[in-house]
């Protein structure tokens, strides 16, 4: 079910602010792909393109081509909410719908795709929650509130709601940077069990977090304020970290930036 | 000059260090003071009722509660709330059941629906609907609504007949009754309920709608699993706030509504009462027993209040740790 993702020429306005300029990439499936760059560089904005949660921004608008296999997300008959059912996304900040409990947050998307069955819930929220790592701390109490548990524990009920509507890929914005070592350890490990059915992107602001967790880096940088963002390069991970093919790059990540 | 600061400038520093402990304690007090002189005259309103009550209450020579007449200064007192309790109750039911799911319709349509252009000035013009005084709905109720109302009961007492609630026994007289004071009423509460829920609305954190977005859902899916669930608390308060004013309202009540001591659950039909509609009607010409009587029905009419506030924030406490405040 994993499926290439393929950018070509796509550039993300807010209002008339060009906030990323002409990306072209291509991301393999089950593979992981962390975008890395400073703060400002569009790498939330260009992630949010990938399942347009961009447009949801009043004024915001994207340009360009995004290719699931070979299905344009942005093709004229394309519903946004079915894009959304197939790129699934991780948060930031761990965002469980805090009016419902730990069972209702995991079949939340199934339930809005339709599905009633009680058994097959039952049993979709079994497998999202062992597949997030998190059925053992939970199946005790899957009736109470999702908002009650920690924030890493949250971070991963988060991860099992967007995994039980069994998407292509999975797109995550700095999931561990509300979170502390231990639970940032617990997501990493979950990454690296969830890339084998998923394609998986993430934004991270860690670069130790990238070379551990990614397959391939991308790097974004900005010219300066208020310019676009623009890839820089994207290439496995193991050389962007030992060596770049673009000086900006080895500045950024050996700390020598700016 | 910069490195040694002038003695003034020194002494105005130290002066407002203390001024700002002192601002703390002026503060402190004051807000004290506030809270104090709230339950004061609560407690002030309860007792002088609670005193009247009594002194009429010995008089009665009927059943406080369960009578229908109002004749406290007859030579042998009777008075009872029956029918107020009814009028009151009925007609507020009545009003909350058409306001809260139009209010809630129009804070959604000014805080996720409609475009920032439109929604304030729309915010703007629900927010005037609170300032027409009282009279003025009552007027347009009693001069307007009343003769436009044949339309709808008739239709009503059609096709709802059989629920005997919206029977029509009698025809051709004009519809001031208890459902005619229940639209009324609704129009009246709009406004608050519209504002207060518009506002919780407003403050859904963008990270639940996105959640829900992000899982594939339409906007009005949206609305269902984040923003509704978590302004529920919200709607319910507004809706207490507007009841309270449905409960109270008197000089509207009391233009629209054509009097008589009947209680009756053909709501289309003319007639009924409510606490305050009562009291305005009857204080001028009562004596001192009847203005004592018409006190301990304004009681009444304060105990009922406070319980359908209490059952309001029982169940806003029953689901506290859904409520979203702990996220």
């Amino acid at each position: 079910m994993a499926k290439r993702i393929d950018v070509s020429g796509l550039s993300a306005y807010y209002g008339s602010t060009r906030a990323i300029d002409d990306i072209s990439m291509t991301i393999e499936p089950r593979s992981v792909t962390a975008f890395i760059g400073p703060s400002g560089c569009g790498k939330s904005t260009f992630l949010r393109t990938l399942n347009r949660m961009h447009e949801v921004i009043p004024g915001a608008r994207v340009e360009g081509k995004v290719l699931l296999d070979d299905e344009n997300l942005y093709g004229a008959n394309v519903d946004p909410v079915a894009v959304r059912r197939s790129v699934g996304m991780v948060f930031q900040r761990p965002n469980p719908f805090p009016t419902m409990s730990i069972y209702d947050n995991v079949v939340a998307g199934l339930k809005l795709a339709g599905v009633k069955k009680k058994s097959v819930l039952d049993g979709v929220v079994e497998k999202s929650l062992q597949g997030a790592n998190l059925w053992n701390e939970v199946k005790d109490r899957l009736g109470k509130p999702g908002a009650g548990l920690s924030g890493g524990q949250q971070q991963r009920l988060c991860i099992a709601r967007a995994i039980a509507v069994e998407p292509e890929v999975l797109l995550m914005d700095e999931p561990c940077s509300a979170l502390d070592p231990i639970s940032t350890l617990a997501i990493e490990d979950l990454i690296g069990e969830l890339k084998s059915q998923f394609t998986i992107v993430i934004v991270t602001h860690n670069m130790q977090q990238a070379a551990r967790v990614s397959d391939r880096t991308a790097f974004f940088n900005l010219a300066g304020v208020g310019q676009p963002g623009k890839l820089v390069e994207l290439d496995d991970t193991q050389r962007i970290f030992s060596n770049p093919s673009v000086q900006a790059t080895e500045d950024y990540i050996s700390g020598r930036f700016g | 000059m910069t490195s040694a600061p002038p003695a003034d400038a020194r002494g105005r520093a130290r002066r407002s260090r203390g001024d700002s402990r002192r601002g703390d304690n002026v503060f402190f007090n004051l807000s004290r003071g506030s809270g104090i002189l709230l339950l004061v005259v609560m407690a002030a309103i309860a007792g002088f009722l609670a005193y009247r009550s009594f002194l009429a209450l010995g008089k009665n020579e009927g059943n406080f509660l369960t009578t229908f007449e109002w004749t406290p200064d007859a030579t042998e007192p009777v008075f009872g709330i029956a029918v107020l309790t009814f009028g009151t109750l009925v007609s507020a039911f009545v009003a909350m059941v058409i306001a809260v799911p139009v209010a809630v319709g129009i804070a959604l349509f000014i805080s996720h629906y409609a475009p920032r252009r439109i929604a304030q000035p729309f915010a703007y013009l629900v927010d005037l609907l609170a300032a027409v005084p009282s009279i003025v709905y009552g007027l347009w109720g009693v001069l307007f609504l009343v003769p436009h109302m044949d339309g709808l009961t008739g239709w009503m007492d059609q096709y709802l007949g059989w629920t005997y609630v919206f029977d029509q026994s009698s025809t051709g007289v004009p519809p001031r009754n208890l459902f005619t004071v229940g639209i009324l009423l609704a129009i009246m509460v709009l406004p608050i309920i519209t504002a207060v829920t518009r506002e919780v609305f407003r403050q859904v954190p963008r990270m639940h709608e996105e959640a829900a977005l992000a899982l594939g859902a339409t906007r009005w899916e949206m609305i269902r699993t984040a923003v509704l669930p978590f302004g529920r608390p919200g709607i319910i308060s507004a809706s207490m706030l507007g009841l309270g004013r449905a409960l109270g309202e008197t000089i509207a009540v009391a233009t629209v509504l054509s009097t008589n001591s009947q209680l009756s659950l053909h709501l289309l039909d003319p007639g009924g009462g409510t606490f305050a509609q009562n009291i305005a009607l009857k204080f001028n010409e009562a004596q001192p027993l009847g203005r004592d009587a018409l006190m301990a029905s304004g009681l009444v009419l304060f105990v009922i209040t406070l319980l359908v506030n209490g059952a309001a924030r029982m169940i806003i406490a029953r689901r506290k740790e859904y409520s979203g405040a702990a996220a």
